[in-house]
């Protein structure tokens, strides 16, 4: 088992190198507004944008200024400074976290509870117009593009512009460790819209594999024993039809705790999400290459504890 | 019955004394007829494919239908049709759908958006399919290192945050006169042909005979890639063209997963142990015995992505990375109505139901596709 960790690890390593390797050339190597330009300000003078560039390091070789980067990042755990502000990237990221973190598990549990439920009621009744309304409907959640929800909550439910003005809308972001109250309830329609797709995904895949599990001999055997029908669906039934849950579930969070670029944007909050997208937008390299290096370390690693618990159910994955 | 066949016999009607069994009214089906029969019973999914249908005759038809409607053409810039405030005005007789804060007619710009919607979802997840039915087919053909190379490759594309790099992507190749991918095309040519010799030469020398083809197999796409990338200059143009690339990009890997699994088991089967016996060479058994039986899955699957791309196209488009101003694409819209929306509903409203109701009838033909052709997952 260690060994099969350790091999994986590296694994996860080489996969974080290459990531930032190619994140590395193609902004390197595909036109882009120059950074030197962009920090010079408004009206630059070629000598200024000339210093500007040579103090920045732009105008040695890519592999130079790429082993530079490594060498700070691996030796000194530093990202660099953004082009645009002369701000760490680190100190960045971290002041930008908690906010995407707050909407990832916020959502989350809010989907898993949503998806789960409804999956379960709709297994255990198969046919029915609950279930099919049910599973119609998350075919329209997972059909809706987020932003266009988030948009339409905002309408109808935000402070400030809403029909039923009942909740904070946007731009009302406030971090957990000033008001914790004010952070709940800003990020309530946040969390509802964000997790919509996600709970309708995992009803349905839910209730394909419980209907499934729940026709099979060993349920069969459970309920001619008399088990109550509560039992035989939760200790028998849902135990097993919940592990690719369990694997969609480490994947999506890992990519959500990255940022979730679209409904940050909606909903003006400050997350890693809309940091790179800002990053992108200004071609500030430094800032491009540490999102998404964060980004890949959180889908890399999400990946890695989804294969280690299933190398703990499952001894013939360690030996593959 | 629509298809002509002689009807059969219900497996669950019971066969009483009075009801003989003709055999004469037993027809074979073909697999094709069996399918439609499965998915002509699903009328949520038919509703889907009529929809899909009119979509396409709409954008198609779209020059046409603003005309008899009355609506002005898309990028037609029109302040007269603002109130005296400068906000747009509503749905009017004049403007069905209403105007944008620039003066232009919703309804025609939600037509002509779907034609973009239409365009690059379909060719990208064209491309996607192609590039993922030919290396899932070597990967699980060939297996060994071909596998492993392509499966490594896989995972350090799957290891990218996907918006992020498509994002990324995208706003690079539309900054300045867009990406040149033909030097790219080269080395990555050169290096996949270095590769497949050096692999064909281990194999020689280790004795697998088997693996000669694989290498083959691999120094072929590399002579595709360096001819493509010496002979034409490829350039791509910010726009369509980029976000047609991106999607293909992050996409290729979801059909080629599928395509391997399904051909490892495949080519385990009696039916081709039998034809290799017969000494049928591997390019035989790849194109008639396993992607005879590939057809239906990788039609499912395509049909799967193919919403999905759609989203992923809007989503850029709304973050400013898809389809350039002043064309008209339904994420731009929604994007651009972000700002106005408390007043001007509709502008958010009709991009917003035109997306919606476009992934939904993909997803339900796709969910009727993959429901007709597997009857046992049916529920």
């Amino acid at each position: 088992m260690i060994r099969y960790i350790l091999r994986r690890l590296l694994w996860v390593v080489f996969l974080l190198f290459a990531v930032s390797l190619i994140t590395f050339v193609i902004f390197y190597l595909l036109p882009s507004a120059d950074p030197a330009a962009l920090r010079a300000g408004r009206q630059p003078n070629p000598a200024l944008v000339e210093s500007i560039r040579h103090q920045l390091g732009l105008d040695q070789p890519w592999y130079v200024q790429y082993g530079r980067y490594m060498k700070n990042l691996v030796f000194h755990f530093d990202f660099g400074f953004s082009y645009q502000n002369g701000v760490p990237v680190r100190q960045l990221i971290f002041s930008r976290l908690p906010a995407s973190i707050s909407l990832a598990a916020g959502a989350a549990v809010l989907w898993l509870v949503v998806g789960i439920g409804v999956g379960v009621i709709a297994a255990v009744r198969p046919r029915t117009k609950l279930d099919r309304a049910s599973m119609g409907l998350a075919l329209v959640g997972i059909s809706a593009p987020v932003y266009w929800l988030g948009l339409v909550a905002l309408y109808l439910f935000s402070a400030d512009i809403g029909l039923i003005p009942i909740l904070p809308g946007a731009n009302s972001y406030v971090p957990l460790s000033e008001d914790p109250a004010a952070w709940f309830t800003s990020l309530i329609m946040p969390w509802c819209v964000l997790a919509v797709s996600f709970a309708a995904f995992y009803s349905r895949l839910l209730r394909g594999n419980l209907t499934e599990v729940l026709s099979e001999d060993y349920i069969r055997t459970a309920r001619a024993k008399g088990l109550s029908e509560r039992r035989v669906v939760f200790r028998h039934g849902l135990r097993s039809a919940i592990t690719p849950i369990v694997t969609i579930f480490g994947l999506d969070l890992g990519i959500l705790l990255g940022g979730a670029i679209l409904t940050e944007t909606v909903f003006n909050i400050p997350g890693i999400g809309r940091l790179s997208y800002a990053s992108i937008v200004r071609s500030d390299l430094p800032v491009i290459q540490g999102t998404v290096l964060l980004g890949a370390f959180f889908i890399v690693f999400a990946n890695l504890l989804v294969d280690i618990f299933y190398a703990f159910l499952d001894p013939r994955v360690r030996y593959q | 019955m629509s298809t002509g066949v002689p009807r059969l016999v219900e497996p669950s009607s019971g066969l009483t004394a009075a009801d003989p069994l003709e055999f004469g009214a037993i027809a074979s089906r073909t697999p094709w007829q069996l399918f439609w029969r499965n998915f002509k019973k699903d009328r949520v999914a038919i509703a889907g494919l009529i929809f899909i249908v009119l979509l396409v005759a709409a954008a198609i038809a779209a020059p046409l239908i603003t005309k008899l409607v009355g609506a002005s053409p898309p990028n037609l810039i029109n302040t007269d049709a603002l109130d005296s405030f400068g906000t747009p005005t509503g749905p009017s007789s004049e403007h069905l759908f209403g105007v944008d804060p620039l003066g232009r007619d919703v309804l025609s710009r939600t037509l002509y958006g779907a034609r973009v919607s239409l365009e690059v979802a379909l060719i990208s997840t064209a491309l996607a399919t192609l590039i993922g039915v030919v290396l899932g087919l070597v990967a699980g053909f060939f297996r060994g290192w071909v596998d492993s190379g392509i499966s490594r490759l896989m995972d350090v594309l799957l290891a990218f945050p996907a918006l992020l790099l498509a994002l990324g992507l995208a706003a690079a190749c539309s900054l300045g006169d867009g990406c040149a991918v033909s030097t790219p095309l080269q080395v990555v040519g050169l290096a996949t042909i270095v590769i497949g010799l050096l692999g064909g030469a281990l194999a020689l020398v280790r004795g697998r005979r088997e693996m000669v083809g694989a290498s083959l197999a691999v120094v072929g796409f590399g002579l595709v890639f360096l001819v493509l990338g010496s002979v034409f200059t490829i350039t791509i143009e910010p726009g369509a063209g980029v976000v047609i690339f991106v999607i293909t990009l992050v996409s290729w890997t979801y059909i080629s997963r599928i395509v391997r699994g399904q051909v490892l088991s495949l080519r385990e089967k009696e039916f081709v142990e039998a034809s290799r016996s017969l000494g049928a060479s591997d390019a035989r058994i790849v194109f008639k015995e396993i992607l005879p039986n590939l057809i239906v899955p990788i039609i499912v699957y395509a049909t799967l992505i193919l919403p999905t791309n759609i989203l992923l196209e809007a989503a850029l488009s709304f973050l400013g990375a898809g389809v350039q101003p002043p064309n008209a694409s339904w994420g731009a819209m929604i994007a651009e109505a972000t700002s106005v929306f408390d007043t001007a509903w509709w502008y958010m409203l009709v991009p917003g139901l035109a997306l919606l109701f476009t992934v939904l009838a993909f997803n339900v033909v796709g969910d009727g596709l993959s429901d007709a052709l597997n009857p046992r997952q049916e529920g």
